[in-house]
């Protein structure tokens, strides 16, 4: 057994990097609950995002923290235009080809920005992106310090807006019955995509707080976006709550089991817990029963 | 008996490619395209006549590839036995995932999802793994013998997966001219109608993921005999899974040539893709998604619904509807 010094560290770096975890299984699990489909596309696009941070950082010198607040909107936009333009109309209302043209989504954006960028990886130079802060004995990376509270501000936010908001009642409706909603009136086609912009913007702010301790590559989202499907199935697809304890347990089961089974077997713990949720309940520990 | 004459027909212009001047590039390209049309076939049965979206069948390719290859570098079994044992492996990885996700009832993305966690799973314990050589990859020696499944003819490597191909296509066929592609077929269509009229679902899906599986393990068998090298990225990569799926889609999912015709014509995509740009990786995969989402969009049969509409649309306008029109 390892000693407290070391764990309890490994815990609290675990729950910090759970919280941008959370919001990206947040996007993923918002679509879900409304559209019924998994978006394969989920990992591309936050690669892109990535990139678009980190173009923001090295072109124009913006921090990605300011940066969060422009591109969060830009890919709401890219996000509605993609659901209600492309996969909306292309997938003729059939779930299949829902998850088929968001995997061809996928592979569309990926192999662009290999192609347009190469395998590269890069990384950005911020002044803080080795601060550190004192907590309980334990140092904490002051980025990833950040990235916690702005993902607990986004939750809130996206709360709020489902809650308080019109547009957010007409989500809860599709979400609950699809054919009821539009029967009193609401656009669904226009909700499906409302939903899907959400979700793609949830992914921007997270690629925001990442760019500063990461990297990005043009493979950099898939590492991310099966965690976040063991995230989204463990908390119960659908589940906002769910999302967030999800993706904070899998953070720590994650930086837990690197300490004791290394790297590369690490990620297998996941995939395990993944497999094991699936099978044995797959509506997830806050879902409602399929 | 029809679509067995044009099986038959299909596979000998095929059979006839190395008869002409055709240089190695080409057959080089043919072998490729064909490997893929097999793994293609093998997602077919599972995803296009049972409607069951595998996103994961680079878990059946690479077992059947890692079985071939270690079986022969590591304990010196036969090339024609580790071939076989490889279908075998790849047949019960597939049992065994089946059994697990249909037995907890796991349908559409959730499907797709688990066969997706399990092909990577099992990408991860290759790349560490230290039979398979881990991040190495394994090597399998060359020796030009027969007996140890290689050929000093690319010819002969042709012919060899083409007969994989055509005993695919005629296994594809009697899938459509049996009972047990009928239950298929009414599972895929709705399966709790199929339930209720008796159909035992989570059996026939079973059978046709093991077949399935079986059918995608063998490209991947004849994927380590031909390149006589693998690791963790190609066997278990999800470049295999994509594009096993593609194929099916995109030539027409369901069908007995929907897989053959979507990898040639994928594959071809790819390759004027790479005329235009030279070697800069990527551009060929935009096409092939590219390429899925149209198809997807306006094509939703695929290749083959395309051939049939043009066939129809030449057809004298019959009288009143037949039986014929509607098989489709």
């Amino acid at each position: 057994m390892l000693s407290p010094v070391i764990l309890i560290p490994a815990i609290l770096n675990g729950l910090l990097t759970g919280a941008v975890y959370a919001l990206i299984a947040l996007g993923l699990t918002l679509i879900y609950g409304v559209l019924h489909i998994i978006n394969f596309a989920h990992g591309a696009l936050l690669t892109a995002a990535l990139f678009a941070a980190y173009f923001t950082q090295k072109l124009f010198g913006i921090d990605p923290y300011l940066a969060a607040f422009a591109l969060a909107p830009l890919f709401f936009v890219l996000g509605y235009a993609l659901q209600r333009f492309v996969i909306g109309p292309a997938s003729h209302g059939d779930d299949r080809n829902m998850l088929l043209v968001t995997l061809g989504l996928a592979v569309i954006i990926e192999n662009a920005l290999l192609y347009a960028f190469h395998a590269d990886t890069r990384t950005i130079d911020v002044r803080y992106s080795f601060e550190t802060i004192a907590v309980g004995g334990s140092f904490l990376a002051l980025p990833r310090v950040i990235g916690l509270g702005a993902v607990l501000i986004v939750a809130l936010l996206l709360w709020a807006l489902l809650r308080l908001t019109d547009t957010g009642k007409a989500i809860r409706a599709v979400a609950k019955e699809k054919l009821g909603a539009e029967l009193s009136g609401i656009d669904v086609a226009h909700i499906y995509a409302m939903t899907f912009g959400l979700g793609t913007a949830c992914l921007a702010v997270a690629a925001c707080l990442l760019i500063p301790t990461y990297y990005v590559n043009p493979h950099v989202g898939n590492a991310f976006v099966l965690v976040a499907f063991t995230i989204v199935v463990l908390g119960g697809m659908g589940s906002v709550p769910g999302a967030l304890i999800g993706g904070l347990f899998i953070g720590v089961v994650e930086s837990l089991s690197g300490l004791y089974l290394g790297e590369s077997l690490g990620q297998i713990g996941i995939f395990l817990i993944f497999i094991l949720v699936l099978l044995v309940r797959p509506s997830g520990l806050f879902g409602e029963r399929a | 008996m029809r679509r067995l004459a044009m099986i038959v027909l299909v596979v000998a212009v095929l059979a006839a490619v190395p008869f002409t001047e055709a240089s190695n590039a080409v057959l080089n390209f043919l072998v490729v395209a064909l490997l893929i049309a097999l793994a293609g076939q093998g997602w077919n049965v599972l995803g296009g006549y049972g409607g069951q979206y595998s996103f994961g069948h680079a878990a059946f390719f690479g077992t059947g590839a890692y079985v071939t290859a270690v079986l022969q570098v590591r304990y010196g079994v036969n090339a024609w036995l580790a071939f076989a044992l490889g279908i075998a492996a790849g047949a019960l990885v597939g049992a065994v995932i089946g059994a697990l996700t249909f037995r907890s009832g796991l349908r559409g993305s959730y499907f797709a999802l688990v066969t997706l966690a399990f092909a990577e799973v099992l990408r991860i314990v290759a790349s560490v793994a230290p039979i398979t050589g881990a991040g190495v990859g394994t090597l399998i020696k060359l020796d030009l013998r027969h007996e140890a499944l290689q050929f000093q003819s690319r010819a002969v490597f042709y012919w060899a997966i083409l007969g994989l191909v055509a005993l695919s296509l005629v296994i594809a066929w009697a899938i459509e001219h049996s009972r047990f592609g009928a239950w298929l077929t009414a599972v895929r269509e709705n399966e709790d109608a199929a339930r209720a009229l008796g159909v035992d679902a989570t059996r026939v899906k079973l059978g046709a993921m093991t077949l399935s599986a079986a059918i995608t393990a063998a490209a991947g068998c004849f994927y380590a005999q031909y390149f006589l090298f693998i690791d963790a990225g190609i066997a278990y990569g999800p470049w295999i899974s994509v594009e096993a799926l593609l194929t099916a889609i995109i030539g027409g999912a369901g069908t007995i040539f929907g897989p053959l015709f979507g990898a040639l014509l994928v594959r071809l995509l790819g390759e004027a893709a790479r005329l235009v740009t030279g070697d800069a990786p990527g551009l060929d995969l935009v096409i092939y998604g590219a390429a899925l989402v149209l198809v997807v969009a306006f094509a939703p049969r695929g290749l083959m619904g395309i051939v049939a509409d043009i066939r129809s649309a030449f057809r004298r306008p019959a009288p009143r509807p037949t039986a014929e029109a509607a098989g489709g």
